[in-house]
């Protein structure tokens, strides 16, 4: 069975660390909130301007002048820190961000990523998204591993216009958890009851695959 | 307005000077902390052919959104502006022009303006669209592309108090790109929800000192929440 919405957010939450920053974005990373294990500390950062950033606010707590990047009402947590755009962007841009994970229509394996922009449709804008790959060491891309149609986004050279270049290390989709590296995306995990198969024929881009590939649990 | 004491007494004096085909920057992420009554001046004045800078363009029928109606935006810079159907309509049409631009690269540019530096290289955007016709450069064996500052002509703020010399404290997220833009106005003016005494304010902690502001006024604010989400 593919992953559902909160597995991957499930899966992605097992590369936190004690005392990680952390940028979500918006959609499926959101969720990865929930799923902080017991016992760790992580801070998240929303890239409009708060370190710290806290669940959605009951009735009372609700406040106009507290949002986050997606513009949701959002509560600061004790410790929470708030500033300008221009530092906000200095920490992602500095790599002070232990960890960054956005969802992408495509990426390759070059490490390229596609997420913005689609020829012919409106575009709407890249808001933070390529400061945050240019900026980020450690990034983890949550996509479906295939387009409704059943065509792959995981390509040999992306097809939109890019995001960012060579930035994508890991990709989380509904069928495997990969990583890329020289020119090929590795099959590190499959999820339960996907087979190597049906995620090879999904992959477009080269794929490597190691003696053994083991089942997520949850 | 005498001396230091920046507070001017109607919303018309806050914009005086502003005249067809100036740029504007304004501060607010989405419609939180937006300068909603200078923007509601703008609109009243007239004016047109505007170069607005703004991380967004409001919505339909408020925020940035109602320059639009009277089409007085002829080009906006900004780095998402999904939220409106006159933009999607005035966009596609060729009335407006937008230069999309990364939010941090954005707000770099602005800050870059404030401070008398003409231009910078990021890495940001680097082998995309954006940095089509840039100059691009390698330090330490990375690609960067070199991109210019920001100023205008009027730079509109929203903040939470201010003294009259000017001092400015922002509220919360609604600080976002207020301070940026309030330091990169050729004109800048500040519209609060309170003008306090010279003294009340912390020294150290101020956000926007007052060297950087032309005219105060206080107001009364709608703030319009965007995407209310509470906790289930």
């Amino acid at each position: 069975m593919a992953l559902t919405r909160e597995q991957m957010a499930q899966r992605v939450a097992r590369e936190l660390k004690d005392g990680y920053y952390v940028n979500l974005g918006i959609g499926i990373p959101t969720l990865v909130a929930n799923y902080v294990p017991e016992g760790m500390q992580v801070m998240l950062q929303s890239e409009n301007g708060l370190l710290g950033m806290g669940p959605f606010p009951s009735e009372e707590e609700l406040d106009a002048d507290m949002i986050n990047a997606g513009k949701q009402t959002v509560t600061a947590l004790p410790g929470a820190a708030i500033f300008s755009s221009a530092e906000s962007f200095a920490m992602i841009r500095g790599g002070h961000v232990d960890l960054t994970v956005l969802g992408a229509f495509e990426v390759d394996v070059q490490g390229n990523i596609a997420s913005w922009m689609i020829p012919g449709k409106l575009v709407k804008g890249m808001g933070g998204a390529m400061d945050l790959v240019a900026g980020a060491e450690n990034i983890i891309v949550t996509m479906t591993h295939a387009s409704k149609d059943g065509e792959s986004k995981l390509l040999e050279r992306c097809t939109l216009p890019l995001t960012g270049a060579g930035c994508i290390r890991k990709v989380l989709t509904d069928l495997a958890y990969l990583e890329i590296e020289d020119g090929a995306f590795i099959l590190r995990e499959r999820a339960p009851g996907v087979s190597v198969a049906e995620i090879a024929e999904k992959t477009a881009g080269r794929l490597i695959v190691p003696e053994h590939v083991p089942e997520m649990a949850f | 307005m005498a001396g230091l004491d920046k507070r001017v007494g109607s919303y018309e004096e806050a914009l005086a000077g502003l005249t067809d085909g100036m740029t504007v920057l304004a501060g607010g992420f989405g419609l939180c902390g937006i300068p909603e009554n200078l923007i509601a001046e703008i609109r009243r004045r007239g004016v047109r052919d505007l170069t607005v800078v703004s991380n967004n363009c409001g919505v339909d029928g408020f925020g940035l959104g109602v320059l639009l109606e009277d089409r007085q935006i002829r080009k906006m810079i900004a780095s998402y502006v999904g939220e409106n159907a006159l933009f999607e309509q005035q966009l596609l049409s060729g009335e407006l022009e937008v230069e999309l631009t990364p939010q941090g690269t954005l707000a770099e540019k602005l800050r870059a303006g404030g401070a008398g530096i003409p231009a910078f290289y990021t890495a940001t955007g680097y082998g995309t669209p954006v940095a089509d016709g840039k100059e691009v450069r390698e330090f330490k064996g990375r690609k960067y592309i070199l991109e210019e500052a920001i100023t205008g002509d009027f730079a509109i703020v929203k903040g939470w108090k201010a003294d009259h010399f000017g001092n400015v404290v922002y509220r919360h997220t609604a600080q976002n790109f207020n301070p940026l833009v309030a330091a990169a106005g050729r004109i800048t003016v500040v519209e609060v929800e309170e003008i306090v005494e010279p003294g009340e304010l912390e020294p150290s902690q101020i956000h926007t000192p007052g060297i950087y502001v032309d005219r105060i006024i206080q107001g009364s604010f709608e703030k319009r929440i965007e995407k209310r989400t509470l906790r289930s």
